[in-house]
């Protein structure tokens, strides 16, 4: 407030706006989105207990035991004491009561909601981070190196690049070096050809022409990734590849990253043109520092909203494997599989099926409204108006 | 024109048979095989699994096992690993239980989103904007499953109709009246719940395409012509608000199969994406494969006429 | 007419007063982001509200307040006695309509005509503002016609309904040099012939002089000075109008430096106090850091709001 005031007045004197930085900008506008703001506060308040859940929940004797089996006291409501004569004393409630009730084994459902929060807030974070890495490396290339074409000499490099990977994986040393060595061999020549000839490219030789630019290559295979309707994909590899929680998050991840991409390249694209990275280019600074120092943090902005957004679609998929029956395996528990297990005993006992439901609704919906908001608030039309 | 589409159908060729291979290799490349599935079953002895690898070429190397896929495919020979069916035939009639659901569903999602995404843009930031925007979020956010199962008890509970399945057993004996109403009954559910996270998602989008769309020069211009404000809304900004949505209408083709795997499961609805489930579940590689190469086909059928779509609505693109 | 007008924050026009008589033109001068287009499109009653708002003042056209008119009944007087043409004839027509549909819309808006007439009206509309073929162009896309034939679209829309008043707003700012000159040329036969006045938003001081009858120059939201062309080109009273003048390039001044104006316009929300021109202004005293300064009759219409030059007698 006092910083206001006085700002306004010393521009008074300049007839200027007060310059502040973008973060400040954007903190002032996210504070006046009420909506955008309160998604960010639940987001932390989230985080914090995820953190939480993850220090009571793990170890060999944790504070609140998830897998705790309790046969006697099974499908007790919310709030309902344990009871002190049937339970062995290291089988009660550290808080005295069932906070969101029992399940069918009698399991404490506060430590498995508590458990299944770490895993909601890992599966949504690793596999957005696979997602954005690769989007942001693939569109970063498409749009800035889009125009290059991809030599029939850079192919066979590739591909015996790769073949040598595999066979050294398979263990197959003796292949793989002849491999390695093929594709060594094949990338000198190239080079020497390249160095020696610099005519037209019609008459260059077979292996140094041109067979497709990079950005066709990398949007055909955003095209080919989006035809795969991806539910289905991810539901396909998940329940081929054995039950585990970073199967699941990786698959999410290599699954997701065509939309990013996208508005990647198209960032790029248009960054590219402008007149700071022309005068970049002009003073002679290097094509890495381009996009990283004057390209990238331009970009960002779409990323970041994105990425919040893709958060919020990975914690849903993840519960509806989980549902499906493809989730991280049990006894571990996840928001998904606690509404799973619990839709059996929907009229007995609907906690089970409402406290995992509400929980994840209310955290879902953190992160759109705080990726709806940002967005608005990266909007340059916005920030002009306000 | 003839030069668009033809460049057109070559690149969705070769999408299409990248697409193949693909998904033949992230079938094949897993671990597992299904005649490893059900090792304790008797039935499956030693030389019976034998048999089965050559009955379905999994002997051969894998490039074989393509070529002898596709080919079949192609030549309407495919069946499916778990009952000998033609999963052509298979799919045809899973297609036509599912076909009701998506028709309902699209038709809801499109007659809702619209009138809902034009009147918040309009009256931007009213109450009307304002609690239609939360509600969409929360629609948007909610787990489908978990809405799913809200809405049977609501209704199962109050009006005591039943929702599961796609008709109710034993029904055949009753007057085409109650059939009539207990199948109407029966599809309900099911498709607005397919619909509620397409018209919040569709309605989000058409009010920001018309907010856009209401700040621009021209719109200004119809108001300074003095133009009535139904005019400028309804004839100078939904006219061009609508060009994105003529793509959208190619690409809700696909939601045929992939959209619908939960909501069938819960509801026990004998469609697509039940069988797809079933199929995912059995490893059953033909049905998966023969899905999943229709829906590529679907996805790039859709593009196509959102393309050419395009062109007929927007007078600026000309191919 | 006079009113101010005022933003959330930003008051982009504050305190100004202008006359447009019959078969007038009038020139509204300043540099971009002084609140000429904010002035015009309150007159239009088109300014967006919220975020704009209009916190005081009158519009008057024939002797009624416009501000006080129902929406309704001044929508009916938009498009039909006081028209506009907007600066950016690209982004300004309707890119999915032909330009006969925008503007045979334009008159079945305000008049009871059959569509044929309409039509009629619409290919003579065009030949009037000298489209080539009217009857083909007619059917045309905006994106199918040359910069300079969109404006003259725009023109022929703006015209449709015989317009007491026209309100173009930098017509002539995105086209080429060369069809500047035409498009001038078209409004000022039009006006002859129609018997219309013009309200002619610019910046660039050289139209001015060819075509305008009255002059009002602005800064900051503020009218700084006004007269008639004689008055403001010979004997410019307000050091921001002698500035500008003084960056025109003229004969005279063939070989030398032209004179720039230090700093730049004040953004509307942070806005000098006393005079809004003292930041930037050779003739600053003290009082003008403090005191709104008034406007100083010269006598026969001519007006600057500068008593230091008032005092001086004049530039030195």
């Amino acid at each position: 407030m006092t910083a206001d005031t006085r700002n306004s007045a010393l521009d008074a004197a300049t007839g200027l706006p007060p310059a502040r930085t973008p973060w400040e900008e954007t903190w002032r506008l996210l504070r006046k989105n009420r909506l955008a703001f309160s998604g960010l506060l639940i987001f932390v308040i989230f985080f914090l207990v995820a953190v939480a859940g993850i220090l009571l929940t793990a170890g060999s004797r944790p504070v609140l035991d998830p897998a705790q089996v309790r046969l006697q006291e099974k499908l007790l409501p919310p709030l309902s004491l344990p009871n002190h004569e049937v339970l062995p004393p290291e089988a009660l409630p550290p808080l005295g009561r069932y906070l969101l009730g029992t399940d069918d084994l009698g399991r404490d459902v506060f430590a498995r909601m508590l458990q299944g929060a770490w895993v909601s807030l890992t599966v949504g974070f690793v596999a957005v981070g696979i997602a954005v890495i690769i989007g942001i490396i693939l569109g970063g290339l498409a749009g800035y190196y889009g125009d290059q074409e991809l030599e029939v000499g850079h192919l066979l490099v590739w591909t015996t690049g790769v073949i040598a990977a595999f066979l050294l994986l398979t263990n197959r040393p003796a292949g793989a070096a002849a491999a390695a060595a093929a594709s060594a061999v094949i990338w000198i020549v190239m080079r020497r050809e390249r160095s020696l000839y610099e005519g037209p490219p019609s008459r260059r030789r077979w292996f140094t022409r041109g067979l497709v630019s990079v950005d066709t290559l990398i949007m055909r295979a955003v095209d080919v990734m989006l035809c795969f309707p991806s539910f289905f994909l991810i539901l396909t590899v998940v329940a081929l590849l054995p039950a585990s929680l970073y199967n699941i998050m990786v698959v999410i991840g290599l699954t997701s990253w065509m939309g990013t991409t996208r508005f990647v390249r198209a960032e790029f694209l248009s960054l590219r043109e402008q007149d700071f990275v022309a005068a970049a280019r002009a003073l002679g600074i290097g094509d890495m520092r381009i996009i990283f120092r004057h390209i990238m943090p331009n970009a960002m902005a779409p990323v970041l909203v994105s990425a919040t957004l893709g958060i919020a679609t990975a914690i849903l998929t993840e519960a509806g494997l989980s549902f499906l029956g493809f989730g991280v395996p049990p006894p571990h528990a996840t928001w998904g599989n606690i509404l799973s297990d619990g839709k059996q005993f929907i009229f007995d006992a609907p906690w089970l099926t409402f406290a995992p439901g509400i929980v994840i609704l209310i955290v879902v919906l953190a992160f759109n409204l705080f990726g709806e908001g940002l967005r608005d608030i990266m909007n340059p039309k916005l920030r002009e108006r306000n | 024109m003839t030069a668009f589409l033809g460049r057109s159908l070559i690149q969705k060729t070769i999408t299409l048979f990248l697409v193949s291979v693909v998904s033949f290799l992230i079938i094949h490349l897993a671990p597992g095989e299904p005649s490893q599935i059900d090792p304790l079953n008797p039935k499956f002895s030693p030389e019976m699994v034998e048999r089965m690898r050559q009955e379905f070429h999994l002997d051969k190397p894998l490039h074989i096992q393509y070529l002898l896929f596709y080919r079949d495919l192609f030549s309407g020979r495919i069946v499916s690993w778990r009952d000998n069916l033609p999963v052509l035939n298979k799919i045809g009639e899973r297609f036509l239980n599912s076909l009701p659901l998506f028709i309902v569903g699209t038709l809801l999602t499109w007659t809702f989103s619209f009138p809902v995404g034009i009147r918040s843009a309009i009256r931007r930031d009213g109450p009307f904007d304002k609690t239609t925007t939360f509600l969409a979020y929360v629609l948007i956010s909610i787990p489908g499953f978990f809405f799913a199962y809200i809405l049977i008890i609501l209704v199962v509970t109050q009006l005591h109709v039943p929702v599961i399945g796609m008709y109710s057993f034993g029904i055949d004996t009753a007057s085409p009246m109650v059939r009539f109403m207990d199948r109407v009954w029966h599809l309900v559910l099911p498709s607005v719940l397919g619909a509620t996270g397409g018209i919040a998602v569709l309605s989000r989008y058409v009010r920001s395409q018309m907010l856009e769309i209401i700040g621009q020069d021209y719109v200004r211009t119809a108001r300074a012509k003095g133009l009535p404000d139904d005019a400028v809304y309804y004839r100078h900004a939904l006219r061009n608000a609508l060009l994105p949505f003529v793509t959208m209408f190619g690409l809700i083709l696909p939601g045929l199969i992939g959209g619908s795997v939960i909501i069938e499961s819960i509801f026990s609805w004998p469609g697509m994406g039940r069988m797809a489930y079933e199929a995912i579940l059995a490893r059953d590689y033909p049905v998966i494969l023969t899905l999943n190469f229709i829906t590529a086909v679907l996805v790039l059928v859709g593009t196509l006429i959102s393309d050419l779509l395009y062109m007929v609505v927007d007078p600026r693109i000309r191919l | 007419m006079h009113f101010h007008g005022e933003g959330p924050v930003a008051r982009a026009v504050d305190g100004i007063d202008f006359q447009i008589h019959r078969r007038q033109t009038v020139c509204i001068v300043g540099e971009s982001g002084c609140g000429k287009t904010v002035t015009a499109l309150a007159v239009m009653g088109l300014l967006p509200m919220p975020p704009a708002r209009i916190a005081g003042g009158r519009i008057l056209f024939d002797g009624r307040s416009l501000l006080d008119l129902p929406a309704d009944q001044w929508r009916t007087l938009r498009g039909r006695r006081i028209a506009m043409v907007f600066q950016e004839p690209m982004t300004s027509l309707n890119p999915v309509f032909t330009i006969g549909d925008q503007i045979r819309e334009t008159i079945l808006a305000h008049e009871a005509l059959k569509e044929a007439q309409a039509r009629l009206r619409t290919i003579s509309l065009l030949n009037d503002v000298g489209i080539e073929d009217p009857e083909r162009r007619a059917s045309d896309y905006p994106h199918q016609l040359s910069g300079g034939q969109r404006q003259r679209a725009m023109i022929a829309m703006a015209l449709a309904c015989g317009p007491d008043l026209i309100i173009a707003d930098e017509p002539t700012t995105a086209l080429d040099v060369t069809v500047q000159a035409q498009i001038l040329h078209l409004l000022q036969r039009l006006q002859a012939d129609k018997q219309m006045a013009i309200q002619y938003i610019t910046h660039d001081l050289s139209v001015v002089s060819a075509i305008a009858d009255r002059i009002y120059v602005m800064y900051a939201g503020v009218m700084v000075e006004q007269g008639n062309p004689g008055q403001i080109f010979q004997q410019a009273r307000h050091p921001y109008t002698r500035a500008l003048l003084d960056a025109l390039p003229t004969k005279e001044k063939r070989g030398q430096r032209l004179a720039t104006i230090p700093g730049t316009v004040p953004h509307p929300a942070y806005k000098p106090s006393g005079c809004p021109f003292h930041p930037r202004c050779g003739f600053r005293e003290p009082a003008c850091e403090r005191d709104f300064p008034q406007m100083c009759d010269y006598g026969d219409g001519h007006g600057a709001r500068c008593p230091v030059i008032q005092r001086m007698g004049g530039f030195p």
